[in-house]
């Protein structure tokens, strides 16, 4: 089954390494992987979206805590949370086929975001699965280039607490 | 000691924090991004360096240093070259939970990742291997990481952390100040137990009709052997020991059963197959140990303490898992024990196994047997020693026959299975323990893996016994070529290659004796132990082509063990 862990670490050298130096070591799936700032100084948010049975779930969270620079692990799976996807899409089109492609991006919210006159890029977000509706829909036109972030995602309501000391 | 808030170079500083640490010794090996680091040794006298043949030999006298005296073990190597001969070492300490410090030259920051002259990158060669690493780029932050790293070495599950010194930052100075306490922010080990696990563990124990206590390293790491006998003689628990978990209770006892797994005793396989309850304390359910996991403790209600949570239903799914350190939870597991379990018919039937299928060795006219000189050995020294042995069958047969009586006195690598550990991990010991015997057990394969020690240990006139079991064989290997390999018996004779090891010996400076005779053993034992002042070695020329039994094959369930040669005979 899928899981979305998101993990809090240390802005340290090579902590993003060791987080995927644990994966392979142990032989883990990673299905996307995506790192970014958050609202704390030196400390970084991993999302990573991973399978696995019961057991190998457990053992992934286990082995993300061992990890000296790891301040928090959250299997988000088991909890009421958002999941969040960006892809930049670029779509080939002919003659009389741009309006068709603007229509596809509206219904799925998405922005047209560059333009020449053989291709159209779009950005659009949502959860991974919206993401690959808009992909099949636009398939027949022809895909030039995708990149996807990788699922980001969070707990809906409550708030995500670090212990006092780490804060500062 | 230098005033706080002075100026002092990287250099000064790394022996200012080592004497924060109380280290007493570095086993090292100088060279050109380590130099600055030398020079200043050169005037200090708080800790003494020892200097070994190969960066290898180090790394295990640092692990040996450590499991003598659960101290953290300290290297100082060299950058490239330098780093990576201590890989396997790291990857030997990382296995066996040892706590080291290993510290290593590194090319000058801004020549980082520009192929420089002897530039490896360390830190991630090492990551999959460490507890923890550190690159300390600036003079500043060199007396926090390295009191970290001491830390995270020695803490919860013990490891190895690998601290790599570039050049510059050793050059450079700052103000000096001894580091405050520091916090690192989701480090921290669960030492207690979760007190409702273990009321559980201790009533379900009590009301056990079939206990078995199986016994890890980490019962010996967390210094829990007085809280394990207390526990185990006031209810009178059997105990069986995996191969780190030997000497966590006196091998001589009525109560131990010897140790389980591949080559472990009858008794104490039939009693993991039997059991109805089973303790795990401070050990990982190993594949030597479990075989086949199915098969393993099949009716037993399982519970396990361990300092790690990963370990904790990794391999195998326990009833009850706590997670905290050996000697406070067996503390209070004794403590909740109300009443004691009835196991009067348990110890009949373990008895009977005992009875059933002792470990025996014939003495014929083939020659001379290893079990044989290895039981002398435990007798004449008591089970007083502390015993280093390689890998392969002398490291099985050592495990078998050597009736430990002490904690930190068998040390053996287990987990990575590193031939070679035994000559420096032995020198390692022999620096701290000095009221025992230091005995260093090899095979001929092996013995030649570190044999430059050998001048290490002459050069500091350590008292250590280097035995060569020599069976003119790769023998584990060999053993499993004749039994699973069509007797092919491919690269593992080593009949026609074999140096002279006694003349090898003489000429490192040792004296050194050989023998095919039993009853010259016990005299060369004698004599070798009365040597104090320097080490000696012991050739004894075993039978060429024994095997180690019992044997449970990979895989196997253990009530496949194999009792005795060519005809296996299938048990239960
Ligand atoms: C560094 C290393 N290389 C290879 C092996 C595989 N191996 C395990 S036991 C063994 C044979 C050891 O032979 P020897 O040292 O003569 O000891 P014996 O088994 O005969 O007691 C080998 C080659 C190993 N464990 N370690």
């Amino acid at each position: 089954m899928k899981h979305i862990i998101s993990i809090h670490v240390a802005n340290t050298f090579g902590a993003f390494d060791r987080v995927a130096t644990m994966f392979s070591a142990k032989g883990f799936n990673i299905h996307s992987i995506s790192i970014g700032e958050t609202e704390i100084k030196d400390i970084s948010r991993m999302t990573i979206v991973t399978s696995g049975d019961g057991q190998i779930i457990d053992q992934i969270v286990k082995q993300l805590h061992r990890l000296i620079d790891t301040i928090k692990v959250v299997d988000l799976t088991e909890h009421d949370h958002l999941e969040r996807e960006l892809a930049l899409i670029a779509v080939n089109y002919k003659k009389g086929q741009l309006d068709e492609v603007k229509n596809i991006c509206d219904i799925f919210r998405g922005f047209v975001v560059d333009i020449n006159n053989k291709s159209v890029t779009l950005e659009i977000t949502g959860p991974p699965a919206k993401i690959s509706a808009a992909l099949n829909v636009l398939a027949p036109f022809g895909i030039k280039e995708i990149a996807r972030s990788g699922t980001i995602a969070i707990r809906r309501g409550e708030q995500v607490s670090y212990p006092k000391q780490e804060v500062a | 000691m230098k005033p706080a808030n002075t100026m002092l170079s990287g250099a000064e500083i790394f022996f200012e924090c080592l004497r924060e640490e109380k280290v007493e010794f570095i086993f090292g090996y100088p060279g050109g991004a380590t130099l600055k680091i030398y020079e200043k040794l050169h005037d200090i006298d708080f800790l003494q360096h020892i200097l070994s043949r190969h960066e290898q030999g180090a790394t295990h006298m640092a692990e040996g240093y450590a499991k003598a005296t659960g101290k953290v073990g300290v290297v100082l190597v060299t950058s490239g070259p330098g780093a990576t001969n201590t890989v396997t070492g790291i990857a030997d300490a990382y296995m066996d939970s040892v706590p080291l410090v290993v510290f290593t030259g590194q090319v000058p920051t801004a020549l980082i990742g520009n192929d420089a002259f002897q530039e490896a990158d360390i830190v991630g060669i090492t990551r999959p291997i460490t507890k923890h690493n550190f690159l300390v780029r600036d003079v500043r932050e060199l007396a926090a990481t390295i009191k970290k790293a001491f830390y995270i070495a020695s803490s919860g599950r013990p490891g190895p952390v690998v601290v790599d010194l570039p050049k510059d930052m050793l050059n450079s100075s700052c103000m000096y100040q001894p580091p405050e306490d520091f916090s690192i922010p989701g480090y921290k080990p669960n030492y207690s137990g979760h007190p409702n696990q273990i009321k559980k563990a201790a009533s379900i124990l009590a009301d056990a009709r079939r206990p078995l206590l199986y016994v890890g390293g980490g019962v010996i790491m967390s210094g829990a052997t007085a809280e394990l006998r207390e526990l185990a003689e006031k209810n009178n628990l059997p105990i069986t020991m995996t191969l780190q978990g030997l000497g966590a209770f006196p091998g001589q006892s009525e109560q131990s059963l010897g140790m389980l797994g591949m080559h472990g005793t009858y008794v104490a396989n039939q009693a993991v197959n039997n059991c109805d309850v089973l303790l795990a304390l401070g050990a990982r359910f190993d594949d030597r140990v479990t075989g086949k996991i199915s098969a393993f403790a099949p009716d037993a209600y399982k519970i396990h303490v361990d300092i790690d949570p990963t370990a904790i239903d990794k391999n195998i799914i326990v009833d009850i898992p706590i997670v905290g350190d050996a000697k406070r939870v067996i503390a209070e597991l004794s403590r909740a024990m109300h009443k004691t379990p009835r196991v009067n018919e348990w110890w009949q039937q373990l008895n009977g196994w005992r009875a059933e299928c002792p470990l025996s060795y014939d003495m014929d006219s083939s020659g001379l047997k290893t079990e044989y000189v290895l039981e002398t050995l435990s007798d004449l020294t008591r089970g007083e020693a502390v015993v280093v042995s390689d890998v392969g069958q002398h490291q099985m047969w050592v495990a078998q026959y050597y009736k430990f009586n002490h904690p930190r006195s068998h040390l053996s690598s287990g987990g990575l299975g590193t031939m070679g550990f035994s000559v420096p991990a032995a020198i390692g010991a022999a620096f701290a323990v000095k009221d025992r015997p230091v005995i260093s057990i090899n095979g001929d394969g092996g013995f030649q893996m570190n044999i430059q020690e050998l001048v290490t240990a002459r050069a500091y006139k350590l008292p250590i016994i280097f035995i060569i079991i020599n069976n003119s064989f790769l023998g584990m290997v060999r053993q499993w070529q004749e039994l699973f390999h069509d007797e092919k018996y491919s690269f593992t004779d080593l009949r026609d290659s074999n140096p002279d090891f006694v003349k090898v010996a003489r000429a490192f400076g040792l004296p050194a004796y050989t023998t095919d005779r039993a009853d010259e053993v016990e005299g060369l034992l004698k004599n070798a132990l009365n040597h104090r002042q320097g080490p000696v070695l012991l050739e004894f020329k075993v039978v060429k082509e024994d095997m180690v039994f019992p044997m449970v094959p990979t895989g196997a369930s253990i009530s496949d063990m194999i009792v005795k040669r060519l005809n296996p005979q299938r048990m239960v």
